[in-house]
């Protein structure tokens, strides 16, 4: 057998230098070379301070090369949030950009920031990187003051440098003061842990107008190592004596093994099975018999009653199933009364399916225990949640487990990627040796934690000259939080639930974000219990832009609904009622750049087959707005909608990095779009059917736009806010409204399948 | 059954010994460490796996071994290297293609084989070249641009 070297970048030593707690920078010894002054002053220590929020030294520190190492308890899933941390570090403490490196994901070298959630990379994130970057520069400035003898007021930064603004040959580099050794710099850290994480210091971040490095197109670095195939994914993580592992599931959901036949694999080359309650698993050297052992293994299981309504069935089930917690959003006026006052009402119901994260793998985790203490690498969004979840499933105490994140195969929320930490975890402990897991694909699709499925009723009252007197939205669906939106807790992972831990459901759903000035309005959202209490493949949880893109299609869908009703262009309407200028703006520019037409939905003057359409719709989404025009042809023989061009308005405050925030955007478009057209996970009265490619289809290439036109909106005084996901959330809408145009037909079900759209047109 | 297997792999010649069903993916993957053909599906559905044979993309998650015998096989490392990229790899970069990247062996092996036999393929050339293959993440757009610009370069 031939083997290559293990990559080096995956050996103990090599990980503990890249992401470990010691400063180094690489190649050079470990060197404590700085001034006595800087030595014996309170902001440098030679030993680290504790990884706490409440110390800089968590997040920044100066390497002895004067290179700058940046720490952050967040992930990059992909959309370049890495660079644009760095770019948020380097402008702060005036260093070059290529000086910055940055160690993410990794609980030995990161606080927990709150990973990858709610598009908070930039927002949350990048706001603490640059309060934690500016009080660096402040105290670096400070200390090249007692060594130069000059007023810190009278020295400048250029590159790392601090020199006296009069004399340029009195100056010192950030190295010279304190590459090498730690800041001993107290924060001021507001108590919370994860997203909402805040420690700032005493430093008053730049003023925006100065900037020369946040705001430039600076391409991602890590895309080169991908496509040249030297970067390893969590996928390729392997260690010493490792064997592979896989899990096993019910075909019909709810039961339980009552009779592994373990003999049945004794002719498989070291296999060996996991089986503990409801948790069954398989190991073995090689990967290739670890996924026959699975296969054959004899297992008798329980038969419970098969726990699932009809597919048919679902939105009925929604519809009468009584509501567990219900939740009003701030409302205006009295809106009961106002409907009594109406001349006319309109009334709409919109339909939303469970959808799949379906990661372009499966998810994958390698849990290894050795000398008392346990390392995960694992593709989570969430290493710090991760880590407690797998110190729970492994009986040891959270701080003697590591997790490190490694990229994964996408992620878009709450993926597979804790479960298969957690289930790794299990088998790890159960065989004395690290297993690395990967899912199958049927487990990736069918069992990952869903996107819930939810109706949503809008109605408005109009007076007689067709004003809206007022609005009422309701969300009816199963939680976002039936399982939390993270894998720390046990009764949140399938293994905490196979091995009896009972869920604890939460309610949580959403309120369609947008500014429309009605005089009477609410807004209000119910939620219901889940289909089954245990280890469900329709869990539901948070899944990119978590109930935004449903609840989006259903409330811009129905403002169209009423400006066709009352005879007024969409954009038009729409700019009617919006208050908020940032919304009005975006509107306005996504209306200009696609050179929209006023006129009233639907056209009537086609004939063909083939019609065409144009709709909008937008949202906000935290401090952010987005508006998106959609093209479309549709088909009306077949059914199929082809989205042939987008446009698309986004406004997410300060922009960090255009040309990653581009890419964030068309991609938010095109999987939107595919959720849109495609995706409905489809289930029998066991089991969720959907379990490949053909079973979930998702949009083709053949089937993507022709054109995706973004416009971005920057300001610069503004904080920024989210884009990983802003742009997914007026998608459905934009495309329902748009076919409205072409064909006259109004579509309230998703997703707007060939078969559906067909039967809807006849 | 475990069985002795010569396997010609980016012009280099290495022996794997695997039962003969073992797909090809795993005896790159395991036993001769080339990582970047990444599991996606196991059911030659989305292209993640991709490997040329002979010149030809083939999933390697469904090729059993014994199928292999002494084809040239050829992974997405095999296809260029940063001192000799193919163009794809080059507009992969400039274009800042991917966003998890895992699928990315699909697209770039499957667009390579393209390109080698179409220098000029139109945008609906290009799309049924590709159809099938799937990316997660929705960076369809920047795929199309980055095989235009490859096709550019070659051209």
């Amino acid at each position: 057998m031939t083997r290559m070297e293990k990559p080096a970048a995956f050996s103990r030593r090599a990980l503990l230098q890249a992401g470990g707690a010691l400063v180094v920078s690489v190649g050079a010894p470990l060197a404590f070379k700085t001034s006595a002054r800087a030595a014996e002053g309170a902001a440098a220590a030679t030993t680290k301070p504790p990884l706490t929020p409440d110390q800089l030294s968590s997040f920044i520190a100066v390497n002895a090369d004067g290179t700058v190492s940046a720490y952050f308890g967040k992930m990059d899933m992909g959309q370049g949030l890495s660079v644009a941390i760095r770019q948020m570090v380097a402008e702060e403490l005036d260093v070059p950009f290529a000086r910055v490196r940055i160690f993410i994901g990794d609980t030995d070298t990161s606080v927990n920031q709150g990973g990858a959630s709610g598009s908070t990379g930039v927002q949350n994130g990048g706001k603490q990187m640059r309060a934690a970057a500016a009080e660096a520069r402040r105290v670096l400035v400070e200390m090249a003051g007692d060594k130069l003898g000059e007023p810190a007021d009278q020295l400048t930064v250029k590159d790392g440098v601090i020199s006296a603004a009069n004399d340029a040959a009195k100056k010192v580099s950030y190295g010279e003061l304190i590459g090498g050794q730690f800041f001993n710099v107290h924060l001021d850290w507001n108590g919370e842990m994860g997203n909402p994480l805040y420690a700032p210091g005493k430093a008053k971040p730049k003023d925006p107008k100065t900037y020369t490095i946040v705001g430039q197109p600076i391409p991602r670095d890590d895309i080169a190592p991908k496509v040249f195939a030297q970067e390893n994914f969590c996928t390729d993580v392997k260690v010493p004596g490792m064997v592979h592992g896989r899990v096993i599931r019910p075909a019909v959901a709810g039961a339980e093994p009552v009779k592994v036949d373990e003999s049945s694999i004794k002719n498989i080359p070291g296999a060996r099975v996991v089986w503990d309650k409801g948790f069954l698993g398989v190991v073995a050297d090689r990967e290739w018999d670890a996924i026959r052992a699975a296969k054959e293994l004899k297992v008798e299981w329980s038969q419970p009653t098969p726990p699932l309504p009809s597919q048919a069935d679902l939105y009925d089930h929604i519809r009468k199933a009584p509501v567990r917690k219900r939740e009003e959003g701030k409302g205006v006026g009295n809106v009961e009364d106002a409907f009594k006052n109406a001349a006319r009402v309109i009334e709409a119901e919109y339909e939303w399916p469970f959808q799949s994260h379906s990661t372009m793998g499966p998810a994958c985790a390698l849990v290894e225990v050795k000398d008392g203490r346990a390392t995960c690498w694992s593709g989570t969004q969430k290493a710090h949640f991760v880590r407690a979840g797998v110190a729970a499933m492994l009986g040891m105490p959270e701080d003697k487990v590591r997790v490190i994140w490694t990229t994964g195969p996408g992620s878009y929320g709450r993926s597979d990627a804790d479960d298969c930490a957690a289930d790794a975890a299990v088998l790890a402990k159960a065989v004395g040796r690290p297993v690395r897991l990967q899912y199958t694909r049927d487990q990736g699709t069918g069992w990952d934690p869903k996107a819930p499925a939810s109706i949503h009723r809008a109605r408005a009252a109009l007076d007689a000259s067709g004003n809206v007197l007022a609005y009422d939205f309701l969300s009816k669906g199963f939680s976002r939080i039936d399982v939390n939106t993270n894998g720390s807790k046990p009764w949140d992972t399938l293994a905490g639930q196979n091995l009896g831990v009972a869920l604890k459901s939460g309610d949580a759903f959403g309120f369609p974000g947008e500014s429309y000035g009605f005089a009477n309005k609410r807004a209000a959202w119910e939620t219901i219990a889940p289909l089954l209490d245990r280890a469900s493949p329709l869990r539901s949880a948070h899944m990119r832009d978590p109930v935004g893109p449903q609840t989006c299609f259903a409330s811009e869908s129905f403002i169209d609904e009423l400006a066709a009703a009352l005879n007024v262009d969409p954009i038009a309407f729409r700019l009617r009622y919006v208050r908020d200028p940032r919304d009005i703006a975006v509107i306005k520019a996504a209306a200009e750049k696609a050179g929209w037409q006023t006129r009233v939905s639907p056209r009537r003057d086609q004939r063909g087959n083939t019609v065409s359409g144009r709709g909008i719709a937008y949202a906000q989404r935290g401090a952010t707005r987005v508006a998106v025009i959609a093209e479309v042809d549709v088909d009306r023989a077949s059914g199929k909608i082809w989205p042939r061009k987008f446009t698309v308005a986004h406004d997410c405050g300060q922009i960090i990095n255009p040309d990653g925030l581009h890419h964030a955007i068309e991609n938010n478009v095109v999987q939107a779009t595919s959720r849109t057209l495609w995706e409905e996970v489809k289930f029998d009265s066991k089991n969720v059917t959907s379990v490949d490619w053909r079973t979930y289809p998702i949009l083709d290439v053949t089937e993507a736009p022709e054109q995706v036109e973004i416009v971005m909106i920057n300001h610069p005084e503004i904080a920024p806010s989210g884009a990983g996901e802003a742009a997914s959330r007026p998608v459905p809408a934009a495309i329902a409204n748009a076919v409205f145009d072409a064909t006259g037909v109004r579509i309230r079900r998703a997703p707007f399948a060939p078969g559906y759209v067909k039967s809807a047109l006849s | 059954m475990n069985k002795k297997f010569s396997l010609n792999v980016n012009g280099e010649v290495h022996t794997v010994e695997a039962d003969d069903e073992t797909p090809l993916l795993y005896a790159l993957r395991d036993d001769l460490g080339l990582n970047n053909p990444h599991f996606g599906c196991g059911l030659a559905q989305c292209g993640a796996c991709t490997v040329h044979v002979d010149g030809k993309p083939r999933h390697s998650c469904v090729m059993p071994l014994s199928e292999v015998g002494d084809s040239k096989i050829v992974t997405l490392a095999g296809l260029g290297t940063p001192e000799h990229p193919h163009p794809l790899q080059t507009a992969y970069v400039q274009e800042q293609v991917p966003q998890c990247a895992y699928c990315i062996n699909g697209w770039i092996m499957t667009a390579a084989a393209l390109l080698r036999d179409n220098k000029k393929p139109t945008d609906a050339e290009i799309r049924t070249a590709l159809r099938g293959l799937k990316c997660r993440c929705g960076t369809h757009m920047a795929i199309l641009r980055a095989v235009k610009r490859a096709a550019a370069m070659m051209g």
